[in-house]
């Protein structure tokens, strides 16, 4: 059994100790949100929040990841300024990789008070977008920090 | 979104739920326009290509036949509905198509979303019936009032009576309007009377992908879903020697272990343990048909290819008298390796098949192959099978193929119960029909006023025919000419667009056992590579500027005139440089649209590395419907262009693919993409298709722009370091 706090929800699920969180969280959560793609931690369709922090949820445990903090795409609010910064900005093409890019943002923005987008974007360049959405991406950093300025939030 | 219509009950569904039906069937004479309740007899006999209905409670359900990749074309086709027949934009219900022959894309005769074909396809087919509706419409309104109908004006989603201001909503009007006869000649609005084409609307997919919850094909979730991994060969024509079937189904959760064409599936109850499952029939194969195949055979092979005489596809002129009359000649030959689709999405498909029924849950470009073939592996007649479309995690032409279906309908009838076949990263790879690799060698003469008289062009490709499953007639397979020559009736519309007096194609097909498919924009941009670069080589033999070069040969083509000349001022062309900066152009038509790029780039004479800094474009595709959308398909077709001139390169090893994941198989990130200008060029023209035509100017304008900074010529896709460190050696 492993027990996971993800979206401030509680979980216990019957699996096998090594299995990876993204697995737990997409086949046995039925959060689907958060992808797979290459499942060597190359692509970033994956990331997750574990205690605030980006990670890759294709090459981590489940069991590593008891006691922390999960948040997942789903768990992230509706009035993010990321998730509007990247309707605003129409980032998504496909969209399969933006939960995870927007994952990374969304913890990028928080773990600095007063985030420079060029800085932003020196940490992206572990994330793969196949339809090529990278120029709005990051119109999506500068838009998510603009709205985060404005409405001084930081979540 | 609802995806579980099917083509007999959505036609009888839309006839009991009484409302107004605009059926719109393309024929060889033309658009034919009916109204759906009064033909029911006659609706098998015809090939309708759109479909809307209004229903009494004012919804205005739109059928969107194409598969939405990213492109927008959930949006820009209801869009153009929506426009012609003035329905209030939030009144639509956007309905995913099903599979059917109604469906089919008018250009293609299949319903298939690829070639860059869907708004071009479906743009006056729609535009017609949505103004034939809101002529029946308001026909409808000024019977109800008794007044002629140029009293009557449909605005947005209502019928207002000039004279009275009494209003009447479509839904009021539906069940009259049914009954009416619908105009054949429909008058379209001007230009000037669009609500929504031309401007940007915001895409109806966005909000849905990034709240999380936007079902791709890998998020299909059923009752008793059971999941499929399976064992590949690791080379062309391997044939397995044994597996050990006892120690996968010794794992938790394995529940059956399936043999399918493509490898051996096993089939768990969770994904993690079809995984292990896998790995523990640690499956033996042979050696397969080509052992000895690696990178460097398979590119030593197709330039070897060019030593054949291959098939003539055309000859203009005496090329050979040409070629000797001429007074400066120069000659050129060009490689571009394979590269993989290596869609974010890796392959999957969900098949529930029962004794009498046969559901398909697929990311797919093609409905009516996934239709025929589901249908042909399930056994079912054709009516019990359903193909249901799933938004696709970037398409790239990857997913027209049915293979991941064929698995998924074979280990579901096998269990029995609805399966999901996924597939690795590294299957993925393996198991891709890759954009064929090619070599080309291009002869050119100029003549004494150094204009480019005599073309003579010889190209080595693996035929894509043959990996559709037809043989090519006389040697000649079109797809590995998009862009250099093609019949003018086609609809990839793909001519190489200058008209030299002397010109020459010949083709030999490769005999690799390397499979190929279309990749986004199909040969067109090896062939841009390889023309593009060549006029560039040529344009500095006859010292002259290479964008007016250009123009002196494409002087009745006023769409390349008018793009290269939105270059000349948009762009910085002709500019000063930093030393080490150089910039190039190009231009191409393909898919109806011309399109042409300046790309600025630095190059770093130590490593060799190429930065693209900059690239402006330039386009002329016709009417635009959703401005926004297009503007993100080129910047996303540069990005890709960008990836597959420096990157990418499938790498082969003992007969098979050895390039694994994207730790091996190189792709662009956000530091090395481009800043992006799209300008759109006003033009009446006819509409061209966008998702493809901006791969095309970029590598060439790339290898262009690294001349112009160093004098050294790439000739050899990608442009890795090393190569642009040779070459810069060599000049």
């Amino acid at each position: 059994m492993i027990s996971l706090t993800v979206n401030g929800k509680n979980y216990n699920v019957d699996a096998p100790k090594d299995i990876t969180l993204l697995w737990v969280l997409r086949d046995h959560l039925k959060l689907t949100g958060t992808k797979f793609s290459c499942g060597v931690g190359e692509c970033g369709s994956c990331t997750v929040l574990i205690d605030g922090e980006p990670q890759r949820s294709c090459t981590i445990a489940a069991e590593d990841a008891e006691g922390a903090t999960i948040t997942t795409i789903e768990g992230l609010p509706e009035d993010h300024p990321v998730k509007r910064a990247w309707i605003e900005e129409q980032v998504v093409q496909c969209g399969y990789c933006q939960p995870g890019t927007m994952m990374q943002v969304a913890g990028l923005l928080a773990q600095n008070k007063n985030p420079i987008p060029q800085d932003i974007f020196d940490s992206m360049d572990d994330i793969i977008c196949r339809c090529g959405t990278y120029q709005r991406m990051k119109k999506g950093v500068e838009t998510a920090i603009d709205i985060m300025r404005k409405e001084g939030s930081s979540t | 979104m609802k995806t579980s219509m099917t083509r007999r009950t959505f036609i009888k569904g839309s006839l009991a739920a009484s409302g107004l039906t605009i059926v719109a069937y393309v024929t060889p004479l033309g658009t034919k326009l009916v109204s759906a309740s009064a033909t029911e007899g006659a609706m098998d006999g015809f090939k309708p290509s759109a479909f809307y209905q209004i229903t009494p409670d004012n919804v205005v359900k739109v059928m969107v036949p194409n598969s939405e990749m990213g492109q927008g074309v959930r949006t820009a086709l209801p869009m153009i509905i929506a426009d012609e027949l003035e329905a209030d934009w939030d009144q639509l219900e956007i309905i995913q198509a099903p599979a059917a022959d109604e469906f089919k894309n008018p250009i293609l005769h299949n319903q298939l979303t690829v070639a860059s074909a869907s708004v071009r396809g479906f743009y006056w087919p729609m535009r017609k019936a949505g103004a034939a509706g809101r002529a029946v419409l308001i026909d409808a309104a000024a019977k109800e009032w008794n007044v002629p109908a140029s009293q009557c004006q449909a605005i947005k989603g209502t019928v207002v009576n000039l004279k009275s201001g009494a209003k009447l909503t479509y839904g009021e009007l539906s069940l009259k309007a049914a009954k009416l006869p619908v105009p054949q000649e429909p008058i379209l609005k001007k230009e000037s009377e669009f609500s929504y084409m031309g401007k940007a609307m915001p895409r109806v997919d966005i909000p849905e992908k990034v709240s999380g919850k936007a079902i791709f094909g890998f998020d299909v979730d059923l009752p008793d879903l059971h999941y499929a991994v399976l064992s590949r060969p690791p080379a062309y024509g391997a044939k397995h020697l044994s597996f050990n079937a006892e120690a996968a189904m010794a794992i938790k959760g394995v529940k059956k272990v399936v043999p399918t064409p493509r490898g051996i599936a096993v089939v768990a109850e969770t994904l993690d343990a079809a995984m292990k499952g896998k790995d523990a029939l640690g499956t033996k194969w042979d050696k397969g048909s080509h052992p000895q195949m690696d990178t460097s055979s398979v590119e030593a092979s197709f330039i070897k290819d060019l030593e054949k005489p291959g098939a003539n596809v055309v000859t203009r002129g005496d090329i050979k008298n040409a070629l000797i009359e001429a007074k400066k000649t120069h000659e050129a030959t060009y490689y571009i390796p394979c590269v993989s689709h290596a869609t974010m999405e890796p392959q999957t498909c969900t098949a529930d098949v029962r004794a009498d029924r046969c559901d398909v849950y697929i990311p797919t470009q093609g409905q009516t192959v996934s239709h025929m073939v589901a249908t042909k592996v399930s056994g079912l007649p054709p009516e019990k099978v359903h193909i249901h479309t799933t938004l696709l995690g970037c398409g790239l032409g990857r997913r027209p193929r049915p293979d991941q279906l064929i698995e998924a309908v074979i280990a579901s009838k096998a269990s029995g119960r609805p399966v999901k076949v996924v597939y690795t990263r590294e299957e993925d790879l393996k198991t891709d029909y890759f954009r064929s690799a090619m070599a080309h060698r291009i002869k050119g003469g100029l003549d004494e006023r150094n204009k480019l008289v005599v073309w003579d062009h010889k190209v080595s490709s693996s035929s894509l025919l043959r990996h559709l499953g037809k043989e090519p007639k006389n040697g000649i397979d079109g797809y590995c000419l998009w862009g250099l020559w093609d019949k003018p009736e086609t609809p990839t519309k793909a001519n190489m667009t200058y008209k030299f007096p002397n010109f020459s194609v010949n083709l030999v097909l490769s005999d690799l056992p390397i499979p190929v498919a279309p990749f986004r924009s199909v040969q067109n941009a090896p062939n841009a590579f390889a023309t593009e670069s060549f006029m560039d080589e040529m344009a500095h033999m006859a010292g002259k500027d290479p964008l007016n070069f250009r123009l002196e040969s494409l002087t009745n083509d006023k769409r390349a005139n008018r793009v290269l000349e939105n270059l000349a001022l948009n762009s910085n062309w002709g500019k000063p440089l930093p030393k080490g900066w150089g910039r190039g152009i190009a231009q191409h038509r393909s898919f109806g649209t011309t399109i042409a790029e300046v790309a600025e780039v630095s190059v770093d004479a130590k490593s060799g590395r190429i930065q693209v800094h900059r690239v402006d474009v330039a386009v002329d595709c016709g009417p635009v419907v959703n401005p926004d959308p297009l503007e993100a398909q080129i910047q996303g077709a540069v990005a890709l262009g960008v990836s597959t001139t420096l990157f990418e390169e499938v790498q082969f090893a003992n007969g098979g693919v050895a390039s694994a994941n994207f730790d091996d198989y190189r792709i662009i990130r956000m530091s090395e993409n481009p800043e992006v200008n799209v300008h759109i060029v006003e033009s009446n023209d006819d509409i061209g298709g966008i998702g493809e035509p901006g791969i095309m100017p970029l590598a060439p304008a790339v290898a262009n722009a690294a001349f112009n900074a160093t004098g050294g010529r790439l000739r050899r896709m990608p442009f890795t370091p090393e190569r642009v460190l040779a070459a810069i050696k060599a000049a």
